[in-house]
């Protein structure tokens, strides 16, 4: 009964679950806001009009899905202070700023020019109209960057003292926190990982389409595009991805030691990568596995003869400078999603690359397989992304702010446990019935296909689209 | 000037800025039942702020942050202490967002139903739990020495907290009528005026108990002089709603929730969360507030962003000014 409530675990859990669920929908906001720009550009370019039903097709599922990207976010601005006061108190004073700007800059931006945009084709002249478009997708990028600046410090704290007196950290340079070298690798990552579930949901409701025969004029360039995108986004996660690995290694040693499940600090070829093992679930005894020598050396160091620090020699490092304590993530868990997460990408990039090849000049593969592989895109790159975060975030623990405070030091001591239980059990319940009623509609939009445009009613020019109305 | 004060000012504008806008949204939620006679007009009142209620919204998520960056004490205090109802109030804003967007993507009476249910409950519920909340704020909370709150739910739920709360919802929901007079024609238009007449009659019975009570507590001048405006104007918006001055009874009515925020936080001032089992556990503007340097960078953006979010918003109100009516509704649109 004692732990069943305990607040911390709890708390946890509602963090994890709600984050989580929130960057479902983020990165389709951010990638799809782009797509659906370039569309309408090439539309307003070129007044082909299967650019207008691309842009409307595609506009649809990008509004379904932006509508659930605010509503939870809501919820995510304000668990900080519900769930963490202590946290808030502590790192308020730096935290808060990145986060404050995120809203002003950003999500005001946002949330204007989007409405301006839904609302607003009978009304903007049409170039004006476009830029609404684009100043949302804009908006949605430059909110990413705020918010994993103020993530990134709590990888990697920097342009901070701590006030003794007050017992919290304080802030001593805004260019130094936006600058923090884990959030310039993490932003462009995480951006290019955005753009490729976005390329995912473009190809897998194109193949849908192509795989039945339908909406062949639209929808092959569409798969087209998404191919293209993906296998220029995948390369963009790789090349950064690499580089925030370095940045992980100065700023978390045990974090990439528990990426590979790395026990004894390794150098040269045994710094091996292990692309699978079988073993106890903790990692502790190997039973099987295919290695790749020296791989973690190039990652971690890139060089050959590099030394990665092992999980025992940390801890006993960190035990001294930190005091006793257990000092290393859950091992299962960053090594499974640290490979599922490059391993789902390496996939889709390869989808994207055989899927060039099989389309090249106009042919059509007639292999159900293939299309299979492109419709399972989005929700496999979609995994990639979740697995990806719940690495970063878990591969963090025990601290919440890495070398300042624990996550046990920074849940709020006013909250009972029963208040977080209640409030985990109801954001469950309605999260998971949205998540359905969001899915379908999502489906019911997909299968419906881009639609015939209207003609233009009387006295309208034929350039006027009508604007939605809810 | 000592930014902590300036910071204060920013936020109570920014919580101005958030009833004054996402008031009418909410008020129009709950007019459903009362102006919707059909779907048509249903979904003429919803197309009234479809273009502006997300960005209406926006503004609690400014205020929220910018108070979790200037005052992350008050942050920390307030959003623990008042745990289950800010949660109601999340729920309710989830329900109420993905509403507006999904209940017209399909054609089922019983769908819509279930969507227009959600709105009105989604729009009621914060409407009266953030007057319940400032309320409190006002009238001081229990804290221990750490500055977490010390008391239970029933704390929160004493009477002055309670009036404020059926205040701030009878508040908004004749703003958000008064809105729709101005935003729409014919029979809804003319309904619209004829209730918000027949609201504003209890709104002000409301209202001036409230603002007595609290002047009761809080002589101020400051405090005197904004709530005694705050009623002026509730009853100048009903004279010329009654004369059919739409555009004058809608600033009025904007006005009226601008000088009443305003006096609470006038009320509060110096102090941000009272303590009122010890006056020493209190938060104030000094003790709950961030560090110099962090108030002079946010200080410079506020002031450089604010105007530039004021400019576009104002543009996008003046983008959709035209009223909006049943002819506007095509028949079957999905
Ligand atoms: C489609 C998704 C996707 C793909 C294919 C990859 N990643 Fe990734 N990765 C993410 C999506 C992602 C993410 C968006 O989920 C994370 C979580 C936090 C972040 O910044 O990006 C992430 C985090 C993340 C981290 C942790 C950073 C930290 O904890 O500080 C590392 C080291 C890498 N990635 C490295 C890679 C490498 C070397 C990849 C390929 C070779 C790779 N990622 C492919
Ligand atoms: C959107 C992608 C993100 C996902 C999927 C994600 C996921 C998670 C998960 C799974 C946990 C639970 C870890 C554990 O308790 O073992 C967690 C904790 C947490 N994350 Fe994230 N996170 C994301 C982004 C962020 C960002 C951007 C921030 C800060 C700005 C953040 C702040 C936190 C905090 C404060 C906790 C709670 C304390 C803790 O358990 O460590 N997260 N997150
Ligand atoms: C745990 C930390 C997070 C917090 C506090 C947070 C906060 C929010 C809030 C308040 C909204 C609604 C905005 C609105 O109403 O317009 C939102 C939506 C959004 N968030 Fe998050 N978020 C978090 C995680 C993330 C991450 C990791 C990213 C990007 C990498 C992200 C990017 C976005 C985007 C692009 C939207 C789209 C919808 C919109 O802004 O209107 N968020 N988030």
């Amino acid at each position: 009964m004692e732990s069943f409530l305990d607040p911390l675990i709890l708390a946890r859990w509602q963090f994890g679950l709600t984050t989580l669920y929130h960057f479902l929908f983020v990165p389709l906001t951010i990638g799809m806001a782009t797509i659906v720009a370039i569309f309408q550009t090439a539309w307003v370019r070129t007044g082909k009009t299967h650019y207008l039903q691309l842009t409307h097709f595609y506009g649809k599922i990008f509004l379904i899905n932006f509508a659930m990207g605010v509503v939870t976010g809501i919820v995510q601005e304000f668990q900080f202070g519900m769930n963490w006061s202590d946290y808030s108190r502590f790192v308020g004073d730096v935290f808060g700023a990145p986060l404050a700007l995120e809203a002003l800059l950003a999500f005001f931006l946002e949330a204007t020019f989007i409405g301006l945009w839904i609302f607003g084709w009978d009304r903007l002249p049409q170039k004006l109209h476009l830029a609404c478009i684009w100043i949302t997708a804009v908006g949605t990028v430059l909110s990413a960057y705020f918010i994993i600046a103020a993530n990134a410090f709590m990888q990697n704290p920097v342009a901070y003292t701590i006030n003794e007196e007050k017992g919290r950290a304080e802030l001593t340079s805004l260019g130094e926190l936006l600058a923090n070298p884990v959030a310039l690798a993490a932003f462009p990552h995480t951006i290019f990982a955005c753009f490729m579930v976005s390329a995912g949901l473009v190809i897998s409701v194109a193949a849908w389409h192509l795989a039945r025969g339908r909406n062949l004029e639209t929808m092959r360039p569409a798969l087209k595009f998404g191919m293209w995108l993906m296998l220029i986004a995948g390369a963009g996660t790789t090349i950064v991805g690499d580089q925030l690995s370095l940045a992980m290694v100065d700023a978390q040693p045990m974090k990439m030691a528990a990426a590979e499940a790395l026990y004894t600090t390794a150098t040269g070829a045994d710094a091996s990568f292990s692309i699978f093992t079988l073993g106890t679930p903790d990692g502790v005894h190997e039973l099987f596995s295919i290695r790749v020598p020296y791989l973690l050396s190039l990652l971690s160091t890139h060089s050959f003869d590099g030394t990665v620090e092992g999980i025992n020699d940390l801890q006993a490092h960190y035990a001294a400078l930190y005091g006793p304590g257990d000092y290393a993530p859950m091992i299962w868990v960053t090594y499974w999603s640290f490979r599922w997460m490059i391993g789902l990408g390496m996939l889709h990039i390869l989808v994207a690359v055989v899927g060039l090849w099989l389309t090249r000049k106009g042919r059509m593969p007639q292999n159900r397989w293939v299309w299979k592989a492109a419709i399972w895109s989005f929700p496999a790159s979609l995994l990639a992304m979740s697995v990806g975060w719940i690495f970063t975030e878990m591969g963090r623990q025990p601290w919440l702010v890495f070398g300042l405070l624990k996550t046990e030091a920074g849940v709020s001591p006013g909250v009972s446990g029963l208040s977080v239980l209640i409030s985990l059990l109801a954001f469950t319940l309605v999260y998971g019935s949205l998540a359905v009623v969001e899915f379908r509609l999502i489906l019911r939009a997909v299968r419906k296909g881009p639609e015939p445009l209207e003609p233009a009613a009387e006295g309208e020019p034929a350039s006027v689209v009508r604007a939605t109305v809810y | 000037m000592d930014l902590t004060i300036l910071w204060f000012w920013i936020i109570a504008v920014l919580f101005v800025g958030y009833f004054v806008l996402d008031g009418f949204d909410f008020g129009v939620g709950m007019s459903l039942p009362f102006l919707g006679r059909d779907d048509t007009d249903r979904r003429v009142l919803i197309n009234t702020i479809g273009p502006v209620w997300d960005l209406n919204e926006t503004w609690v998520i400014v205020a929220g942050a910018s108070l979790f960056a200037a005052f992350p004490e008050w942050y920390a205090t307030l959003f623990s202490g008042f745990y289950l109802p800010l949660l109601v109030i999340l729920i309710a804003l989830i329900l109420r967002g993905v509403s507006f967007e999904y209940r017209h993507q399909r054609p089922e009476a019983s769908w819509k139903r279930r969507f227009d249910a959600m709105i009105v409950v989604g729009s009621a519920l914060p409407a009266l739990l953030w007057g319940v909340a400032f309320a409190n704020i006002v009238r001081g909370v229990p804290l221990d020495a750490n500055h977490d709150f010390a008391g239970s739910l029933l704390d929160l739920l004493n009477p002055y907290a309670l009036l404020g709360g059926v205040t701030t919802l009878l508040l908004f929901f004749t703003h958000g009528v008064v809105f729709v007079a101005l935003k729409t024609d014919g029979g809804i238009r003319h309904r619209a005026r004829k209730l918000a007449a027949r609201a504003g009659v209890v709104t002000v019975i409301a209202a001036a108990a409230f603002l007595t009570w609290t002047i009761s507590s809080h002589s101020a001048t400051a405090v005197v002089i904004l709530a005694v405006s705050a009623a002026v104007l509730l009853i100048g918006a009903l004279v010329a709603n009654a004369a059919g001055r739409e555009g004058v009874a809608f600033t009025l009515m904007a006005g009226t929730i601008a000088t009443a925020v305003l006096s609470l936080f006038a009320a509060l001032f110096p102090a941000v969360m009272p303590a009122i089992n010890d006056p020493a556990n209190s938060l104030t503007i000094a003790n709950a507030s961030s560090s110099p340097y962090t108030l002079q960078m946010m200080s410079w953006i506020a002031l450089c962003a604010l105007p530039l979010v004021l400019v576009y918003q104002g543009w996008t109100y003046w983008i959709f000014r035209k009223r909006v009516t049943r002819e506007h509704i095509p028949e079957a649109a999905h």
